[in-house]
């Protein structure tokens, strides 16, 4: 569904991306690991036409996305940080949202999902950070798009929300959505993605599902697994 | 583009400091014309503090209102919108919101003191005019120092010193320059200077139809030609509309190559 | 012995017999004696009097040569010269031509047709004439003792090339003008070479040169005229002795557009007269021992622009307000001087109460300096940093002339 090929990406003397290839399959939910630092989100951007490449290309359905902007439609983006403006209520971005998609959206559905229902009338300044996620979580799963992107979508959950996530992640699974995660929180990651991409340096150093993970480290536990690719490539 | 424009504006429209800005200017208005009730004088003084203010406010609101909305255009870019109508929406936003409290916050007092009844109307409607012109030229330029600094001091800065260049510099530099080379025809090249300052431009427009004309087509043949005719109008106004376009083109440019 | 007695009982007798039979001729379209006004002017003798009765008469150069007649027209008599000639010329003495109007002057770029042409004419009246379509209007040469009164004369001409002057006096002296609406000519009142004439009440207005015009002229007198949107307000010559006084300059906008203009001057007074919304309101070149006393100066775009070669100019008592350029000056002081005005741009104190500004007042801008030298820099009126420099010259002064400056700037516009 979306390939990438030979993905270079510098700001200025930063190389962050150094010839990336990968590939993301359709109904699999992919999580894109690495170190701070590694391109993770630089790669999300650029699959998102927010960032645009100093070399290669990436096709998203058979499509380069250079100058494009409709491949969009399909894709559902969780942003890392929700720092939205603040002088505006959540109903009013909620609607703004979907008035710029122009889409059905089970809008409804989730506000009742993640208990917003009192805070719609709020201005999000005035919001904390972990209903700044929630709202930042109902934006993206609201129009149920076949291709869901989640930068961070943990941060600032509480355990009971982290577990209402997860739920609704499982569920969008079951519906066949491709979807692609990166998360610092490994047992999220292991609980959730079935293929992991490791990235380092710009370059890609592990392609391939848990289990395959798993094996080539020779180590059961994820986290240490993980930890293992870091540590053979001397990082 | 024109959803983009839309909610930046009703964004705007419901930040405290366009009805501050609102304010003042009606505030400003409404003791021009109590203290002075000739209509034609005010807009005099009006027309020097519209020549230095706007700008200046045109500069930081688009500065502001570009990093201000800095996470929201990062959320917008995940949609399925082209970029450049981000960046253009949100630029028209502005610049439209604050044109709006210009045009208010003048025209409501003027037209309560008599304005449309006066034989100063076209005047103040030329000051309006340019009022709105400089709003957008100087937006833009201050979208295109945004677009161009990640660091917000930096940005804010540099839009500062842009302003104070234009507003102040500017004609300083251009004087030094006419006394000092005071033995060569001048004619055109004070002409091209004016043109070049899009403060000068918005200046000269309000002054050739302030009656005031007959003062600058005195100096020779070349000024006669360009102030006492409708040429200097068409040529000033066709300028400002340049001065538009430029900066308006570089936001669309730009936006098209960078990086978020 | 009797030769010269009978020449005197000759002489007394044609004197009587004229008083006696001085009789009235009525010129009509059709119906009386004439129907010709040259006809009639033929037949008369000196001391008749010549009724044109109303209707329109196709006449031009009609001619009275050496003949004291009183010609008055009456309501509609009009003399259509249809673009034939003049109107009438004159050689006489004591003469009056009273209601009257004439239309429809020859245009001519050699001579200088006129609805009334005086010549050698001495002890004359022209009242109450109407002169439409006017080429010359009233055009008198080498004439005295004159009074034209109370005419409206008013021309179509576009260029200064196909258009006369109003009224045109030249080597003229003791004529009196007053009352007369001029419009639309070349000059408004021109003169050259006439002395002790009194200009007063009249109104000149939309001429495309001057409203007043002197040339070589001295001792005149003119006041209480209106001069309003001509070329350039009133311009006084090469002349002396001229008395400016109570009259109102307006409107003479325009690039090269002054109230009045002053070259070559001598001895002269301007009081009490009133300059508004003018280009320049007093251009003053090469002018000596002028007393400006008394006058307002209202909204122009330089009140006063002294050029150069001027000596003992004195400034008091006026009132400069709200001018672009209060003055600009050339040159050296010399002996000019600026004391006891009104400057509306005046931001002293008066601590002491006696109603002159404790600090003198510099009525030069440095701005206005620059502009003189650099006439260029005027694109950059009103901007602000030119507000800003203008502020520094008058915190010290360095630029403007260190001895130009009204040392009594008066705290209260004055009145008369």
């Amino acid at each position: 569904m979306v390939v990438v090929q030979d993905l270079h990406k510098n700001f200025k003397k930063n190389l962050v991306l150094q010839g990336l290839n990968l590939n993301i399959e359709i109904g699999k939910t992919t999580a894109i690991l690495g170190p701070n630092g590694s391109g993770k989100t630089t790669l999300i951007k650029i699959i998102l036409g927010m960032v645009i490449p100093s070399k290669g290309e990436v096709k998203f359905n058979d499509i380069n996305i250079k100058n494009n902007w409709i491949y969009r439609k399909e894709i559902d983006y969780l942003p890392q940080i929700a720092d939205f403006p603040s002088n505006i209520k959540v109903i009013e971005l909620i609607n703004m949202i979907k008035d710029l998609r122009n889409k059905p959206a089970k809008d409804q559905e989730l506000i009742k999902y993640f208990n917003l229902g009192k805070y719609l009338n709020t201005n999000l300044g005035n919001l904390s950070g972990g209903y700044k996620q929630k709202v930042n979580l109902l934006l993206t799963f609201m129009f149920d798009s076949p291709f869901i992107i989640l930068d961070e979508p943990t941060s600032g959950l509480d355990p009971i929300s982290l577990i209402k996530l997860k739920d609704y992640i499982k569920k969008e699974q079951q519906k066949g959505k491709t979807i692609i995660i990166t998360s610092h929180v490994m047992n999220f990651v292991e609980e959730i993605a079935n293929h992991i991409i490791f990235i380092l340096d710009g370059k890609v150093y592990f392609d391939g599902s848990l289990k395959n993970l798993k094996t080539q480290t020779n180590n059961d536990d994820f986290e240490h697994a993980i930890a293992n690719i870091l540590r053979d490539n001397n990082v | 583009m024109f959803k983009i424009l839309k909610y930046s504006f009703y964004d705007l429209a419901r930040s405290r400091w366009s009805y501050i800005y609102f304010l003042f200017y009606l505030l400003l208005s409404f003791v021009l014309l109590f203290l002075n009730n000739d209509l034609s004088k005010a807009i005099i003084t009006l027309m020097n503090v519209v020549l230095i203010l706007v700008p200046l406010i045109g500069t930081i609101f688009g500065v502001m209102y570009y990093y201000n909305s800095q996470e929201f255009t990062t959320l917008l870019m995940a949609q399925p919108i082209k970029r450049q109508s981000i960046f253009l929406g949100q630029y028209f936003g502005v610049a439209c919101s604050l044109s709006i409290s210009l045009f208010f916050g003048l025209g409501i007092p003027f037209a309560m003191y008599g304005l449309f009844q006066s034989a100063v109307v076209l005047n103040f409607i030329i000051l309006l005019v340019t009022g709105v012109f400089l709003t957008f030229i100087f937006t833009a330029l201050a979208y295109n120092i945004a677009l161009s600094n990640l660091n917000k001091i930096k940005g804010f800065g540099y839009a500062i010193l842009l302003w104070l260049f234009l507003a102040v510099i500017y004609d300083g530099l251009f004087l030094i320059a006419l006394v000092m080379f005071q033995e060569y025809p001048l004619d055109n090249f004070s002409l091209i200077g004016m043109l070049l300052n899009p403060i000068d431009l918005a200046r000269t427009l309000i002054i050739l139809k302030l009656d005031i004309s007959a003062l600058l087509g005195y100096t020779g043949a070349v000024f006669k030609s360009f102030f006492d005719t409708n040429k200097g109008f068409i040529i000033s106004f066709l300028m400002l509309i340049i001065w538009v376009l430029l900066p308006v083109l570089r936001i669309y440019l730009v936006s098209k190559k960078k990086d978020f | 012995m009797t030769t010269l007695n009978h020449f005197l009982i000759l002489l007394l007798a044609l004197f009587f017999c004229h008083s006696v039979n001085a009789k009235t001729l009525n010129i009509c379209v059709t119906g009386c004696s004439y129907n010709s006004i040259q006809k009639a002017v033929d037949e008369a003798e000196s001391g008749d009097t010549l009724i044109i009765k109303k209707g329109v008469y196709k006449e031009f150069d009609i001619t009275i040569y050496k003949k004291s007649l009183y010609i008055s027209g009456e309501k509609g008599t009009i003399i259509d010269v249809d673009n034939k000639g003049y109107g009438f010329r004159v050689e006489a003495t004591d003469i009056t031509l009273k209601n009257i109007t004439i239309k429809n002057i020859l245009m001519s770029y050699t001579k200088e047709y006129a609805a009334l042409f005086l010549f050698k004419s001495y002890d004359f009246v022209l009242e109450n004439i109407k002169i439409e379509g006017a080429f010359f209007g009233i055009l008198i040469q080498k004439s005295k003792d004159g009074k034209i009164l109370n005419n409206i004369i008013s021309g179509e001409g576009t260029t200064e090339a196909n258009t006369g002057n109003a009224i045109h006096l030249w080597h003229s002296e003791r004529i009196v003008i007053q009352n007369n609406k001029v419009q639309k000519m070349r000059d408004g009142i021109y003169i050259e070479f006439g002395n002790f004439c009194i200009i007063n009440n009249n109104v000149s207005k939309n001429n495309l040169r001057y409203g007043l015009h002197f040339m070589f002229s001295n001792d005149n007198v003119y006041t209480n005229n209106m001069f309003n949107n001509n070329g350039a307000g009133v311009a006084v010559m090469f002349s002396k002795k001229i008395k400016m006084i109570n009259n109102t300059f307006k409107k003479n906008w325009g690039p090269t557009s002054y109230g009045l203009l002053l070259k070559e001057i001598n001895d002269a007074e301007i009081k009490n007269n009133l300059f508004e919304d003018n280009t320049i309101g007093i251009n003053v070149d090469g002018t000596n021992r002028i007393n400006y006393t008394e006058n307002t100066f209202y909204n122009n775009g330089y009140a006063v622009k002294v050029l150069g070669a001027c000596y003992t100019n004195i400034f008091t008592h006026n009132n400069f307000l709200h001018n672009t350029f209060d003055l600009s000056y050339s040159g050296a002081l010399n002996s000019n001087k600026f004391e006891e005005n009104y400057w509306s741009s005046y931001v002293g104190y008066d601590l002491d109460k006696n109603g002159i500004g404790d600090v003198p007042y510099r009525p030069v801008k440095l701005y206005s300096y620059l502009v003189n030298r650099t006439p260029e820099a005027i694109v950059l009126l009103r901007s602000l940093f030119i507000d800003i420099v203008d502020f520094s010259e008058k915190v010290s002064p360095v630029f403007t002339p260190e001895n130009l400056v009204d040392n009594k700037p008066l705290m209260k516009k004055i009145e008369w």
